[in-house]
């Protein structure tokens, strides 16, 4: 047996939609971090609500991607495939590397599984045109039902195991410590301890079965981790990573988090998130609608709460009103977005970036809002939290955008320390403007007081009518409604954001890679391969879009040829040039509702570095 | 501290001269003030329409939102600070067609606000077109040939949506509506409170038979939980049941004593006769039932949102951000 060194390898467990491939593909990866290893995921759900079983409708997959330093994104293609049936075989193999490995479970492809996977022939390897020597394949379930003989289990729930063998496998083919497994999976079932074993035997058979059997014949790998930054971690998803953002800002904030919403894929696992902690106060209603989802949160943000609201897809034209109300009556509100393709129901499980326009123009009437947009799942916590922050302290909804690929994948999070983060003062009114007061008296950054119910002395009434500016009383006056339009322009125009950080040839780029939110990774990897290749790229990736950074110009401006990448068909390139004179970029646009593909990026940006 | 109406009151409404908001404003005024809540602790939040601009005239805190999701609004606001009194105001068409949506899920949650709802049977605001509460074959500016379809009607909605108070006003009896706010403020949970209210520009009449005392001492009935139900200028009339109905009786006739007629329960879970007392008056020989209709206790959505917290956070054992992280498979990188 030999050891080879990798710097990063990709691995994609795919299986049935009942086969348990996000668990086992979560603890490896949780394994690899653990000691140190950079991680990415990315969760591949299938579209059907449940297809039948070994359909190829039915196929769920998992990628994750270790490094030994670190790594962007969940990886282009995998260096190992685990095929647990034949359907995944079909559907998955299209996502291998020539060259990869490949597991599968022969039990799984038998006469009936490969008519289900619509195979022609009896011989699924070679009708795919896969080396054989590049394929392990075990009697796995067999194998499973071997390890558990002896445990009394009902067949179902010996089946359900067939998971942790591929795991066992693919850790033995990683020198991967499975005693992490184990512990996990001790934690994880801690009140069914006979679960727990039963997973850790079939763990313990997969990573044997590998050593025993095909030592000779594999190669092992190991991936050291070499750009460790030392502290406790912990394995987080966006959507996870958004709800913790908005707890923390909570607390910070002294507030009740209140969250508004209505179930929603890829949005609902925020809500779920959220409903879990109310031992931390957080009160969340499932609504009605997602109208009622959005007004609510108006409610409760009038009544003195950090109030949230969750979609996505069409549920953000619903919300669109009640959003408008909270820019009229500047009360904040945190508004998040998880993208997904579009239009109407559009592709509810896949990604994309084509809200933007939506989030920024989409209502009536001047309605100027913030958009923030996350750039990975971990950066969905600093997102959410300065999402919190910037709505408290301007007195204004604003927009969180993330999209389903970083909602649903995860990553290595540091664990954070509140007490780093920024504090986050709302403008409470003062108490020495009582009797002088008025609702839309402002402070000097031009931000509206807030005034919460149960407070002497500072009755008054918001609503979605115009205000006069001084006395707050329902207003037609053509001049108080061009100012009140202008300071509430004025009031999210002050709003300070980050510059826009250039990275990579900084100097002297002969292309600057440009844009935003979810393919942060994307982008990054692909500038990093280009460097690889000899060439001068920079990147510049947008998290605060609406206020856009005060240098935003400077940078577009500087390069001499400047690409917009984005996951639709130019949302923000149209944005940048309508506040941006004279910027006229390439762009790169894909709207697949799949991750980008770094080497397609690589090939692009190349196509106009010569052009 | 006491209260008066006039601590309750500001600015001065815009209402059409005659408009029955002007009435049940001052009888808003007046059950706030005897309800005794400060107006600083009190929030009304309505929707949009002619009775929506209500917030306008009162010295609390106060939204005048958007057109129907007053009750959403409300809900959120009530849930997220449950010490505050919210009263909830809309007219037939905010209420009842843009915010159907919100009025049934409201009472069905069983949420703590007060419920007001402004029935004209018609948009006033928008000058002139039939509205849900609007009879089959109303004419309007959007109907010139008649409606061609059947209205809500409140109480059967409320009741529907699992509703556990529902009571009715006339907007120019003031005593009769003051009466049905207390109670609904005291009631806890879900009050909704129509209030049958003219409009004198587009739907002049509408409530005509009972929109006077000499009207309602003809056409109207006067519940109490517990009172028989009788009426008529010299309470001759009452109210018995007849098979799966009521019907309407002369006391001292046919051997009919004050004792053989129906006393009101409106306390009884079950709503059937509650439903047949709020339905009647449809030009079907019965009185209009006036006053608290129905008004069963039931657990509030509110309470049992802050009872759900506290339960949870005696149970669970991280209690801020920092212990919520320690709730994790963690690893650590040296």
């Amino acid at each position: 047996m030999t050891i080879k060194e990798l710097d990063q390898v990709v691995v994609r467990f795919s299986g049935d939609s009942g086969d348990g491939m996000q668990l086992a593909g979560n603890i490896f990866s949780t394994v690899s971090a653990t000691v140190g290893n950079s991680i990415s995921t990315f969760p591949d759900y299938p579209a059907d609500i449940r297809a039948p079983q070994g359909s190829l409708t039915g196929v769920s997959g998992f990628q994750v991607h270790i490094g030994a330093g670190k790594v962007y994104t969940p990886g282009d293609e995998c260096d190992v495939l685990v095929a647990m049936n034949a359907a995944a075989l079909k559907t998955q193999l299209k996502y291998a590397k020539p060259n990869a490995t490949i597991i599968i479970d022969t039990d799984s492809f038998k006469k009936s599984d490969l008519e289900k996977a619509a195979f022609q022939t009896d011989d699924p390897l070679a009708e795919m045109g896969v080396d054989p020597d590049r394929v392990i394949a075990c009697p796995l379930t067999q194998m499973v039902k071997d390890a558990l003989a002896d445990t009394g289990m009902d067949a179902k729930a010996v089946l359900k195991c067939r998971n942790m063998f591929a795991l066992g496998l693919v850790c033995w083919l990683f020198s991967r410590d499975i005693e992490i497994a184990f512990n996990y999976l001790r934690d994880k079932f801690a009140k069914k301890p006979e679960l727990a074993q039963a997973n850790i035997k079939v763990i313990q058979a997969g990573y044997d079965y590998g050593h025993n059997t095909h030592s000779s014949a594999m190669n092992v790998y190991r991936i050291e981790s070499k750009t460790k930054e030392p502290g406790r971690y912990m394995d987080i998803t966006g959507n996870k990573a958004t709800a913790y953002g908005f707890i923390a800002a909570a607390e910070k904030a002294g507030l009740k988090l209140y969250l508004g919403s209505y179930p929603i894929t890829p949005a609902t696992d925020v809500l779920h998130e959220l409903s879990k902690h109310k031992s931390l106060g957080v009160t969340t209603v499932q609504c009605e609608d997602e109208i009622a989802g959005c007004s609510s949160a108006v409610g409760a943000s009038f009544a003195g709460a950090l109030a949230v609201t969750s979609t996505s897809g069409p549920g953000i034209c619903l919300k669109s009103e009640a959003m408008n109300l909270a820019v009229i009556m500047e009360l904040p509100l945190v508004v998040l977005d998880v993208q997904r393709g579009g239009p109407a129901t559009g592709l509810p499980t896949k990604s994309e970036q084509t809200d933007l326009l939506q989030v920024l123009f989409g209502r009536n009437g001047e309605s100027p809002m913030p958009v923030i947009a996350a750039t990975s799942p971990v950066d969905c916590f600093d997102a959410a939290y300065q999402a919190s922050k910037m709505a408290l302290e301007h007195m204004t909804p604003v927009v969180l955008l993330t999209d389903a690929f970083v909602a649903n994948g995860s990553a290595a999070f540091k664990l954070p320390n509140l007490a780093d983060y920024p504090a986050i003062n709302p403008p409470y009114v003062p108490e020495e403007l009582k009797g002088k007061w008025t609702p839309y008296m402002r402070a000097e950054n031009g931000t509206r007081y807030w005034a919460v119910p149960g407070r002497e002395g500072f009755t008054h009434i918001l609503g979605g009518l115009e205000k006069d500016s001084q006395t707050g009383a329902i207003s037609t006056n053509p001049e108080n409604h061009d100012l009140m339009t202008r300071l509430r322009q004025q009031k999210i125009d002050n709003i300070q954001v980050p510059d826009l950080e250039v990275i990579g040839d900084v100097d002297d780029a002969d292309l600057l890679i440009v844009g935003f939110g979810g393919t942060y990774g994307h982008l990054r990897a692909a500038m990093e391969e280009l460097h690889a290749q000899g060439k001068k790229v920079a990147h510049a990736h947008f998290k605060f879009i609406n206020p856009l950074p005060k240098n935003a110009a400077q940078v577009l401006t500087k390069y001499k040829k400047v690409v917009v990448a984005e996951q639709n068909m130019g949302q923000l390139a149209a944005f940048l040039r309508m506040k941006v004179d004279g910027f006229v970029p390439y762009q790169f646009n894909q709207v697949k509702g799949q991750p980008f593909v770094v080497e397609e990026l690589v090939n692009a940006f190349k196509g106009i570095l010569e052009n | 501290m006491e209260y008066t109406a006039q601590d309750f009151k500001k600015g001065q409404p815009r209402w059409c001269p005659g408009c029955g908001d002007h009435f049940f404003l001052a009888s808003l005024h007046k059950a706030m003030a005897e309800i005794g809540v400060a107006p600083y602790n009190t929030a009304v939040i309505s929707g949009i329409g002619c009775s929506s601009r209500l917030p306008h005239y009162m010295a609390t805190y106060g939204m005048n939102t958007i057109h129907g999701r007053a009750a959403a609004i409300a809900t959120g606001c009530k849930v997220a600070n449950p010490d505050l009194t919210v009263w909830q105001v809309s007219g037939d068409g905010d209420g009842l067609a843009i915010g159907g949506n919100h009025f049934i899920h409201a009472n069905r949650r069983n949420i703590n606000l007060n419920m007001i709802l402004l029935n004209n049977r018609i948009y006033g605001l928008t000058k002139g077109q039939y509205s849900p509460t609007s009879p089959r074959g109303f004419v309007s500016k959007s109907s010139p040939y008649g409606t061609v379809e059947d209205p809500f009607r409140p109480a059967e909605l409320c009741f529907g949506a699992r509703g556990h108070f529902f009571a009715r006003a006339v907007a120019t009896d003031a005593p009769g509506t003051v009466d049905i706010l207390k109670a609904a403020y005291y009631h806890k949970g879900a009050s909704v409170c129509e209030i049958l209210q003219n409009c004198v520009i587009f739907n002049n009449g509408t409530h005509d038979a009972v929109y006077n005392k000499e009207g309602r001492a003809k056409n109207a009935i006067y519940v109490k939980h517990g009172q028989p139900l009788v009426f008529g200028e010299n309470n001759e009339f009452g109210l018995m049941q007849e098979g799966f109905g009521l019907k309407v009786v002369k006391i001292g006739e046919n051997g009919i004593t004050l004792k053989d007629i129906l006393v009101h329960d409106a306390h009884c879970q079950d709503n059937t006769l509650q439903l047949k007392l709020a339905l009647m008056g449809d030009g079907d020989g019965f009185p209009v039932a006036l006053g608290v209709i129905r008004d069963v206790e039931a657990p509030t959505y509110d309470d049992a949102v802050t009872a759900q917290i506290e339960e949870i956070k005696a149970v669970k054992k991280y209690h801020n951000f920092a212990e919520l992280l320690e709730t994790n498979d963690i690893w650590e990188v040296k």
